[in-house]
Formats: structure tokens, C-alpha cells, sequence
């Protein structure tokens, strides 16, 4: 059976993890494909899984009644898509769906804070990985609203 | 070599000779020498300072092909007065041409480094000349990456242009927008972000930015972030620029004169005068 390991410890995400880490995570983690068009994520769906996107690209969009789908962000190669999954009440917050054919991995989210509450050592490893993600976009929230090209 | 400028004060009547819509409120004028007139020579990232007659002056850079100097190329979004009476300039009429002045994009330097060319909104115009001189001698550079944002995809000016360089195998260009409806299939973010995407060596790089001020500080920042040396990251800084030739001291930054020891610098010579919030 083929492992997932090189793959995860190949993605920026989980760059430097601890190989013991990696083995857990992998038991929570498969293998998907979306094509152009399919939603990864649906907003006020049950947060069940998060992605390391691998190839392609997503579109996270924010949807109005009046003029329909908006992309507020792009996620790609390298990026983690579906944060605050460990926030309750455990719901997406937005659509994403793909915008070509993306790869990616599923992380189980349920079975993965299960391991992070076994393990507070690879909880907070991942948690250093999703603050600096967060951080991320954080700024980039920011800097959007700023409106930088404004006359 | 750059015009003799006789009269730097004097303007020269160009006659437009094409007039693009490049946004909802930005053109790019293709203008014609007076005949006799000798080609208009300039280096990449210098500028002009156009008028129209009866109403004014403003500077706005060269956005044409420093290897096609039969014609002059710009490209302006309407935003006051002079910029508005430029956009609604027709084919044939006469706009007055003084230039071209400043300090060009350093590009006779970039010959073996990778150059990562940044750009937002109109920011864009100031750089494609230099974008144009790296492609014309693309055998000389290492990898060369465009990172362009605006503010939604109808706000990207050189569409076609830009679609054209991406089909390049040599040349890799990264277009992302702020936000945007769903039938954009491009990135969605802002520009600093996407500097991640790109592949240089930050050593033997050097960077072109133009763009607002807010970009360029945090993109400034990225790249210092990955390395770049900040004597090989080169800002356009934009002031109100009104002689062009440092007499006037309308564009002064610090110790500098913007139209005169710029618009471009180094961003080690003006990184004080650039984080400073009172100038």
C-alpha cells in the first residue's frame, strides 16, 4: 500500500515535522482530485476535511445573494486550504471550489485533533504551522482592504 | 544615446496618432514626432512631461518600446484635470511632449542575475519598457518573472500584452487581483504574496518595483524577507513632479530631487526617506 509520508513531508505546510509526526498524520490523510468546477469546501458544511493543495488551484469565494460567487483569495501549489476547522462550531465559513484540476491531500480533521489531543507534541507543531498560515492571511486580508490601487 | 533636450522647458508638439482604452479611465496614446523631428531616444523608466495646452502639465512616464523610438508611447489614467484632458485626446490632435528626463531602471546591470520585474495597478506602464529591453536580450538573464496586481481583473491595463508574454516559455508572469466574480480563473491575492510563487536565485537577483506605496513597503519587505540584497532592489518613486529638471523643489524627497536623482532608486539609498511617514 502506498505511503503518504513523502508527500506530506515533501509539502511546505508540514515542512520540518518530525518523521513520528508525519506517521500519524498520514494515517488521517488521502489522496483527492477535483476537477475545474467542483467545490472543495462548501460554506456552513461540517468543517470534516482540510487540504494541502499539490497542484492546481482553488478559488475561495464568498457568495451574494445579489451578485453571486466573489473570489476573495486563490489557494495553490504548496498552500493549505480550510482553516479554523478546530474552531468551533466546526463549519466552513466560505465556498472553494477548484478552479483547474487540482490535487491535493484530505486531512481527516476529526481524526486528526483526536491524535493532537493524544499528542500535544504534533498538536503544536501543527499549531505553530497554522499561526504562521493565519498570520498569512492575516496580512493579506489586510492589505486587500486597503485598497492599494486606489486613485 | 538619450535626446539632446535644446530647451528642456520647451515642449514639442506630438501629434497622436492611436489612442487605446486600456480600463474604464485609462489610455495608452501612441504619439508622432513633428516631422524632422529626430527619434524620440529614452531609457526604461524614464518620463515626460506632457502638455496640454491651455490646461497643463503633468509627468507621466514612457510606457513604449525603448527599441522603437520612432514613436512615443504612454499610457495615463485620467485622475485630475491634465490627466483627463489627455485621455480625451482624439487621433490627429497635439499634445506637448518635454523629455525625457530621470534616472532609468537599471537594467544595463541585470545582464547574468535574475530579475523579478514587480508591478501594481498602473505601475505597470513605468516598467513594460524595461520589460521590453530584458525580452530583446532574454539570452543575457537568468530566470525573469513578472508579478503584476490590480484591483480586479478589469483593472489590469496591457491584457493582450500580458496574455502574450505568459504564452512565453522564457518568461514567467504571475497576474493576481484583489478580488473578483467567478469567471476569473487567475489568482486572487495580493502581490507581495504571490513573490512566494516565483524562482530566483536572491543572491544574483535584482528587482524593478513600481507600484503604489503601501505595495511597495510590504513588497520590499518580502523580498528583503527572502534574501534579495537591498542594493538590488530598485523602487519608483513617484512625487509631484513639476520642472523635471530639480530646479523647482516640488518633488522632494529627503535630499532628493525625484525627477532628477530618480524616479527610480535604489532602495538602500532612500529606504529612510522611503518608511518615513512625514515626507
Amino acid at each position: 500500500m502506498e505511503t503518504l509520508e513523502p508527500i506530506l513531508a515533501a509539502h511546505p505546510f508540514l515542512q520540518g515535522l518530525d518523521s513520528r509526526h508525519l506517521k500519524v498524520i498520514a494515517e488521517c490523510a488521502a489522496k483527492v482530485n477535483f476537477n475545474a468546477g467542483e467545490f472543495l469546501l462548501k460554506e456552513q458544511e461540517e468543517a470534516g476535511r482540510f487540504y494541502l493543495i499539490n497542484a492546481g488551484q482553488v478559488a475561495v469565494e464568498i457568495f451574494r445573494a445579489r451578485g453571486g460567487p466573489s473570489t476573495i483569495l486563490t489557494v495553490g501549489e504548496g498552500e493549505a486550504l480550510g482553516w479554523l476547522w478546530f474552531e468551533k462550531p466546526y463549519h466552513w465559513h466560505f465556498d472553494a471550489r477548484a478552479v483547474h484540476l487540482t490535487r491535493a491531500l484530505a486531512l481527516d480533521v476529526k481524526a486528526l485533533m483526536q491524535r493532537c489531543e493524544q499528542d500535544h507534541e504534533l498538536g503544536y507543531a501543527l499549531m505553530k504551522r497554522y499561526a504562521h498560515m493565519l498570520a498569512v492571511q492575516f496580512r493579506v486580508m489586510i492589505l486587500q482592504l486597503v485598497d492599494f490601487y486606489g486613485k | 544615446m538619450l535626446n539632446a533636450i535644446a530647451d528642456p522647458m520647451l515642449p514639442t508638439p506630438y501629434r497622436v496618432l492611436k489612442v487605446n482604452r486600456e480600463t474604464g479611465d485609462t489610455f495608452t496614446l501612441t504619439l508622432k514626432p513633428p516631422k524632422g523631428a529626430p527619434h524620440f531616444a529614452f531609457a526604461p523608466g524614464q518620463f515626460n512631461m506632457l502638455y496640454v495646452f491651455g490646461v497643463g502639465e503633468v509627468p507621466i512616464s514612457i510606457s513604449g518600446d525603448p527599441d522603437k523610438p520612432e514613436t512615443l508611447v504612454h499610457t495615463v489614467r485620467a485622475v485630475g484635470a491634465v490627466s483627463r484632458a489627455i485621455c480625451a485626446l482624439k487621433k490627429g490632435e497635439t499634445l506637448g511632449v518635454r523629455g525625457p528626463f530621470g534616472v532609468p531602471w537599471p537594467v544595463e546591470k541585470a545582464p547574468g542575475w535574475d530579475v523579478l520585474v514587480i508591478a501594481g495597478g498602473l505601475g505597470l506602464a513605468p516598467v513594460r519598457p524595461a520589460v521590453y529591453h530584458l525580452l530583446a536580450r532574454r539570452p543575457q538573464y537568468g530566470n525573469l518573472e513578472l508579478i503584476y496586481g490590480a484591483r480586479t481583473p478589469e483593472d489590469l491595463v496591457f491584457r493582450r500584452e500580458l496574455e502574450r508574454w505568459r504564452g512565453r516559455f522564457d518568461f514567467r508572469v504571475h497576474v493576481t487581483v484583489d478580488t473578483a466574480k467567478g469567471d476569473w480563473r487567475g489568482n486572487v491575492g495580493v502581490v507581495p504574496n504571490l513573490i512566494s510563487r516565483a524562482r530566483f536565485d536572491p543572491e544574483h537577483t535584482m528587482a524593478l518595483i513600481c507600484g503604489p506605496g503601501v505595495m511597495m513597503r510590504f513588497t520590499v519587505q518580502e523580498l528583503l524577507n527572502r534574501g534579495v540584497q537591498m542594493e538590488n532592489i530598485y523602487v519608483s518613486m513617484e512625487r509631484n513632479m513639476k520642472c523635471g529638471l530639480g530646479l523647482c523643489g516640488h518633488c522632494q524627497l529627503g535630499p532628493f530631487f525625484v525627477c532628477k536623482d530618480g524616479p527610480v532608486f535604489p532602495y538602500d539609498r532612500v529606504r529612510d526617506w522611503f518608511l518615513m511617514r512625514e515626507v
